[in-house]
């Protein structure tokens, strides 16, 4: 559990993700390892409609595919190959010493849950075009997966200056103010806690736990709490405060209910204009 | 969860939809005709084809692999149907499903390590010849248009895909010989003439068997011949599905799921089936890769007979015939006659032994039993061969020691024996055992034999290494359950 796990795929969101996962790794004194995941589900299937099969069918088709899989993987991997050194440079160029890379066939998801045991924070990026509504994004499928810290990254790299949490006094998120105490990661930056709820003696008394949790580790911890719909009180909170990064626990819902209703955290990053870390 | 679901279901929409419609197309003249290899009506199959297809797409374990009424299946309910009737066969069914649900929760889908290669590929050849040979009655004894439409088809299966891949070449062929045979009124056989065609959807019911003891002594012969040949032909299919995509796929849940497969189909008057090599492929080359192209495929079957069931019974069987000559020359393993002058000749006898006893019985887990049978033979006489002594006298002349190397079980244990020269007078021998493995009693008790003969030569006898190589006794030390057993069997 100790690498800083940055998923390069080569689109516009790499450089961020290199970025950030360079910055954690620096904050963190953790090694950083670019990975990149060969998938071939991701190759168009070419199909014959012919339906029919004759002498040798299978043999055929069984060359076919792996001739193509065979082509395909070869480019993929040499591009792979020049994107994992242009991430390794850039993150060098960072201050990152030694940044190790790697390349996996497999899908992103089992690619990260294989390699998850070494992980201590997984940095992805976002692309908002893949995101849909409901069910059936990469990325989601990843943050439920996964048992680590993902941080979700935009396409656009802004040092992190100030941090928010948000915090609705269940287990996962009193987790995550430990997590954020105990971590160097946030070390030194303001860190706000937000909670999303009625003005009452209880959540006053769950914020204030929070507070002097993060106070006691030396952190600058003001706190809110404002009643609302959550999406939108978190993001004006962020837009008002000028957040660089927010820190939420994920998916606290039963599938069934989020199948019905959509989750808080799927439609939190989906319009999240700033990097999103995940807590499990 | 929602990962597995968005890979298995929608990975790949357009090209499952497709390879569905391509299957659908080329499994109803299937259908039917293994109804009529069955004994059946044509309603038995389709109904069965579109209950496993359905089932299968949600809980089998190989995604993009199509299952349905196959002929392998078909071939083990004649006499079953000719002598009792339908209701067994469905009663059948359904305990074939619990058979094979059985087998998925013992695990026994793993036991398919045991079948080799040259198995596989006997049981895939004998599966082409019997649905060739089952396409015979269609072709005696009729007239000479029978044969023309039946080559006129296969010429246009074959040519067409030259003109176009767009349109799968079975449905022009059975389009245009079903017009052909329309328009000059030939008088041939069709398929309305072999029996009831679904003009509903099918509904649930039970077998109208009675529900005693007599009536599973008839049925579980037949229901074990079933689940066996279903769950072969199935995770045969699915090893070959998962060579073509490069994707793996969870054998035991395939057999759970072609359990439950089989007991829908008999609850809603279909008979048994299983997965189909010839038709997984056309949706591998079709395009078809997810869940999504088994459940298309069930379902526009189910629509097309449905609706066009009228239509369908004007296709001549002549049309069908050509269609299954077709699957049965894509399903044979034409490579496998190259190789038999390549392949060592134990694995040729293995693949002929097995067709040759699938022909003779028409019962395919026969064949499969010999062959495995057979190979395992050939298996051990092989490693039974890889053993060697030496042997050398001292220089004084009065000890021999014998050094013995290799695999002492059953198969060789004889042979071991051999090695020594009792006839020798001598005062002591030592048997040097250190490098040799004991795998078996046998092998102990050719070893306790070894000692009394020379003892009564009045020979002395040392046995040296006894200890390492009693160790290989993999019976009494459970080598799974000690992490260094394997380490000490591969140290000597």
């Amino acid at each position: 559990m100790t690498k800083v796990l940055a998923c390069i795929d080569g689109t516009d969101v790499s450089p961020a993700v290199c970025d950030y996962a360079a910055w954690a790794s620096l904050r963190m004194t953790a090694p950083l390892l670019l990975l990149h995941v060969l998938d071939k589900s991701e190759y168009p299937i070419q199909s014959n409609l012919s339906g029919n099969i004759g002498l040798g069918s299978r043999e055929a088709l069984l060359e076919e595919l792996a001739a193509l899989d065979e082509k395909r993987s070869r480019l993929a991997l040499e591009q792979g190959r020049e994107l994992l050194a242009a991430a390794r440079a850039r993150a060098v160029a960072a201050g990152v010493t030694d940044p190790a890379t790697r390349q996996r066939h497999g899908s992103l998801v089992e690619t990260l849950v294989e390699m998850e045991d070494g992980a201590r924070l997984v940095v992805l990026g976002k692309h908002d075009e893949h995101l849909g509504e409901h069910v059936g994004s990469r990325l989601e499928s990843v943050v439920r997966t996964l048992h680590r810290p993902i941080l979700v990254t935009t396409p656009e790299y802004h040092r992190p200056r100030r941090v928010m949490l948000a915090f609705d006094a269940s287990a996962t998120t009193r987790k995550g103010i430990e997590m954020v105490a105990a971590s160097p990661l946030f070390r030194g930056l303001p860190c706000h806690v937000v909670m999303v709820g009625a003005d009452s003696a209880e959540h006053r008394a769950q914020l204030d736990w929070a507070r002097d949790t993060l106070t006691a580790a030396g952190f600058d911890a003001p706190t809110a709490l404002r009643a609302g719909e959550v999406e939108r009180v978190l993001c004006d909170y962020r837009r008002e405060q000028d957040i660089d990064l927010l820190i939420m626990g994920a998916y606290g819902h039963s599938v069934i209910r989020r199948f019905l209703v959509g989750s808080t955290t799927t439609s939190v990053i989906r319009d999240a204009t700033v990097p999103v870390l995940l807590l499990r | 969860m929602f990962h597995t679901f968005n890979k298995d279901w929608l990975g790949n929409v357009r090209g499952d939809v497709l390879a569905g419609l391509v299957v659908a197309l080329a499994l109803i003249p299937e259908a039917i005709a293994f109804s009529v290899i069955a004994g059946v009506d044509p309603k038995v199959g389709l109904y069965a084809s579109f209950c496993i297809a359905v089932v299968t797409a949600f809980l089998g374990g190989r995604p993009g692999m199509i299952s349905a009424a196959t002929g392998a299946m078909a071939l083990l309910m004649i006499t079953l149907v000719k002598d009792h009737g339908l209701q067994y066969l469905l009663a059948a069914t359904l305990l074939t499903g619990v058979l094979q649900i059985g087998a998925g929760f013992l695990q026994l889908g793993s036991l398919m390590r045991f079948v080799s290669r040259s198995v596989v590929t006997g049981f895939v050849n004998a599966l082409a010849i019997l649905i060739f040979l089952a396409q015979l009655p269609e072709l005696t004894n009729v007239t000479w248009h029978v044969y023309a439409m039946t080559a006129g088809g296969l010429a246009i299966i074959y040519l067409f895909p030259y003109l176009t891949r767009a349109i799968p070449s079975p449905l022009v062929t059975i389009l245009v010989l079903t017009g052909i045979a329309m328009a000059l009124e030939l008088d041939i056989r069709t398929v309305g003439d072999m029996g009831e065609l679904p003009d509903t959807l099918p509904v649930f019911l039970w077998p109208a068997v009675p529900w005693n003891l007599e009536t599973l002594t008839i049925i579980f012969p037949y229901s074990v011949s079933l689940a066996i040949v279903g769950l072969l032909e199935s995770l045969m299919t699915a090893t070959i599905i998962d060579d073509l995509t490069d994707t793996p796929s969870d054998k035991n849940r395939e057999c759970k799921g072609q359990g439950m497969a089989n007991i829908t189909a008999g609850l809603f008057g279909g008979m048994a089936g299983c997965a189909m090599i010839g038709q997984s492929v056309i949706n591998v080359k079709s395009g078809g890769r997810t869940r999504l192209s088994t459940l298309c495929a069930g379902t526009f079957l189910l629509l097309m007979v449905v609706f066009l069931g009228e239509w369908v019974a004007q296709i001549p069987m002549a049309a069908l015939v050509a269609v299954m000559i077709m699957v049965s020359i894509g399903t044979f393993s034409w490579e496998s006659l190259r190789n038999l002058k390549k392949h060592p000749p134990s694995s040729s006898i293995v693949m002929a032994t097995t067709v040759a006893v699938v022909v003779a019985t028409h019962n395919l887990a026969y064949g499969v039993f010999v062959g495995v049978l057979l190979a395992a033979l050939f298996f051990a006489n092989k490693v039974g061969q890889y053993r060697y002594a030496t042997s050398e006298l001292h220089a004084d002349g009065t000890t021999r020691t014998y050094r013995v190397v290799g695999q002492v079980f059953f198969a060789s244990a004889a042979e071991f024996i051999e090695v020594f020269d009792f006839k020798e007078a001598i005062d002591t021998v030592v048997i040097d055992l250190c490098q040799a493995h004991f795998w078996d009693i046998t092998a102990v008790s050719a070893l306790d034999k070894v000692v009394l003969k020379f003892r009564r030569e009045g020979t002395a006898v040392k046995i040296v290494g006894l200890n390492e190589a009693s160790a290989t006794i993999v019976d009494r030390f459970a080598v799974h359950d000690k992490p260094d057993a394997v380490a000490r069997l591969m140290s000597h």
